[in-house]
């Protein structure tokens, strides 16, 4: 099977810095993978990299393209990789202002994506937007409101449901349930975990958040300083943990 | 002849708006950077207009000035007078007479041909400014033809509205690539904008020219099941009786009478010439 993604010897430096050195990784169709690290471990960094929101210095992304087959992302045209960002992929921030247009209904924000890949029929748009509501569990009598008038959780939502509405085969994510309480981080997560079953979407979550991944990742790579400390399975690396430093953070964990 | 050079500019600036002028042509949609000089009258009032026709205008040509549709409206008068004084050119009130004509909000009722001019003023020359505030981001946005979110716009129209409310400054298509702001023309006017004539726009304040060439396509954006219609008021103008012009609304006192009367002066003008008469037409038809 070919991978979904390749990613070869990534590396980005800011300046004599590390964000993050020589990251080597597959990521399978349907395969969800999670980054952990502490703040500044070169996490998001990592994951801005691939998602060529940030040039890196050195390595490849290679994309599995549903028309060329597997290719080198950062060796595209920007028209290409920006039309990927539009299809095939998607990103959803840790805070939902970044990823959602404020001042745009809910419905809009929606239908942004459709109508970027040449969508032109409103009724259909609207259609598509409030059946993407009602799978991320807002009720579509919120079709017209803006974001701003909803709580954290329903934004973060609704970022999810922008982003997957052109039914993307990869999503990238960045600490998706930082900063909601744990009752609505944990719907949050259940519907995250049914859509990536139902649509079978590969994905890659950075998170310090142990727990989210435990529940979402199949697959674990725990980061230090810029490098990939240890990888694994999930139930394996939280575990039994090699590295000192993943010894060190899954010990950290609170007990209630 | 005054003591200026021809049409106020000096010849170095009126070959640096040529130039911009000429790349917008073969570029329709574009908006061509500029180096936009301060003219002698305040950002808003047609500057860019001002500086495009400064450069377009030869000694024979005979100029016409229009402000939503009207020749006889402050800044009308005052740009009229301007290249009067600094050109000395002929001019005119009558479309058909006119090779240049200058205006602002409205395109001329009567049919342009292939010898005339017509520069647009223009406030704010980027059609997706307020939609994305990053200059960077929208030129991006044109470069590589990302414009979904113009289509966000209209969709919020409908949702909110009922249809789409926007009803002047109406986004257009040039030639299938460039999404472009055809000034804040009524969109009566839309359908228009293929035609004969040059149609130059200038923004001053913000250093944009852009161009549309004869014959060229133009589409107004729209939805399938919201196709675009080109609306304007549900009358008959008073004065002239033409059921086919784009109408303003005149408040006649405070008991809620009103009328409505072309916004093209010079159109209802030789309509009344020709004999025409509307409503209000007989009573009224000299006040006007």
């Amino acid at each position: 099977m070919t991978p979904l993604l390749q990613v070869k010897s990534l590396t980005k430096m800011y300046g004599p810095r590390i964000g993050c050195k020589d990251v080597n990784f597959d990521l399978y169709p349907g395969e969800v993978m999670g980054i952990v690290g502490e703040s500044g471990s070169g996490k998001s960094t990592l994951l801005n990299a691939m998602a060529g929101h940030h040039p890196p210095d050195r390595g490849e992304v290679v994309f599995d393209t549903r028309a060329d087959g597997p290719r080198d992302t950062l060796q595209m045209s920007e028209p290409e990789r920006r039309m990927l960002g539009r299809t095939d992929w998607a990103f959803v921030h840790q805070h939902a202002r970044d990823g959602l247009r404020m001042s745009v209904s809910a419905g809009g924000n929606i239908g942004e994506r459709l109508m970027a890949v040449g969508g032109r029929h409103y009724g259909d748009i609207r259609a598509q937007a409030a059946d993407w509501l009602g799978r991320v569990e807002i009720s579509d009598a919120r079709i017209d409101d803006r974001p701003s008038a909803f709580s954290g959780g329903m934004q973060q939502r609704l970022q999810i449901a922008r982003n997957l509405v052109t039914g993307p085969r990869l999503v990238f994510m960045d600490e998706p349930t930082g900063g909601l309480d744990v009752s609505v981080q944990a719907r949050l997560l259940d519907l995250l975990r049914s859509l990536v079953r139902e649509m079978g979407l590969s994905a890659i979550i950075v998170t310090h958040d142990l727990a989210v991944v435990r529940l979402l990742a199949d697959r674990l790579m725990v980061m230090k300083d810029g490098h990939v400390v240890e990888s694994g399975l999930t139930d394996q690396v939280l575990d039994d943990p090699q590295h000192a430093y993943t010894q060190l953070l899954v010990s950290s964990v609170l007990q209630v | 002849m005054s003591d200026y050079n021809f049409a106020y500019l000096d010849e170095q600036t009126k070959r640096m708006i040529r130039r911009a002028i000429l790349k917008g042509l073969a570029v329709p949609g574009y908006q061509v950077p500029f180096a936009s000089r301060e003219m002698p009258m305040p950002y808003g009032w047609g500057t860019g207009g001002v500086q495009v026709s400064a450069a377009t205008l030869t000694p024979e040509d005979t100029l016409k000035v229009i402000d939503q549709g009207a020749d006889d409206t402050t800044n009308a008068v005052s740009i009229r007078k301007f290249f009067e004084r600094t050109a000395g050119v002929a001019t005119t009130e009558e479309t058909t007479k006119a090779s240049v004509i200058q205006t602002r909000h409205r395109i001329p009722e009567a049919e342009l041909t292939e010898d005339q001019i017509l520069v647009y003023q223009v406030p704010i020359p980027e059609p997706l400014r307020f939609l994305e505030p990053r200059e960077t981001e929208t030129r991006k946005m044109h470069s590589l033809e990302e414009y979904g979110l113009m289509h966000v716009k209209l969709y919020e129209d409908i949702s909110q509205h009922g249809d789409i409310a926007t009803s002047y400054a109406y986004p257009v298509k040039v030639e299938d690539r460039y999404v472009m702001d055809p000034s804040p023309i009524p969109k009566f006017d839309n359908p228009k904008l293929e035609m004969a004539a040059i149609q130059l726009f200038g923004a001053g304040r913000e250093q944009r020219i852009y161009a549309v060439p004869p014959y060229t396509r133009v589409v107004s954006l729209d939805f399938e099941d919201y196709p675009f219609v080109a609306s304007k008021a549900d009358h008959a103008c008073d004065l002239c009786g033409s059921e086919q012009s784009y109408l303003d609304e005149v408040i006649l006192d405070d008991a809620g009478n009103r009328m409505f009367v072309c916004s093209d002066t010079d159109f209802c003008r030789s309509r009344r010439a020709q004999g025409h008469v509307g409503r209000l037409g007989e009573n009224e038809g000299e006040a006007a």
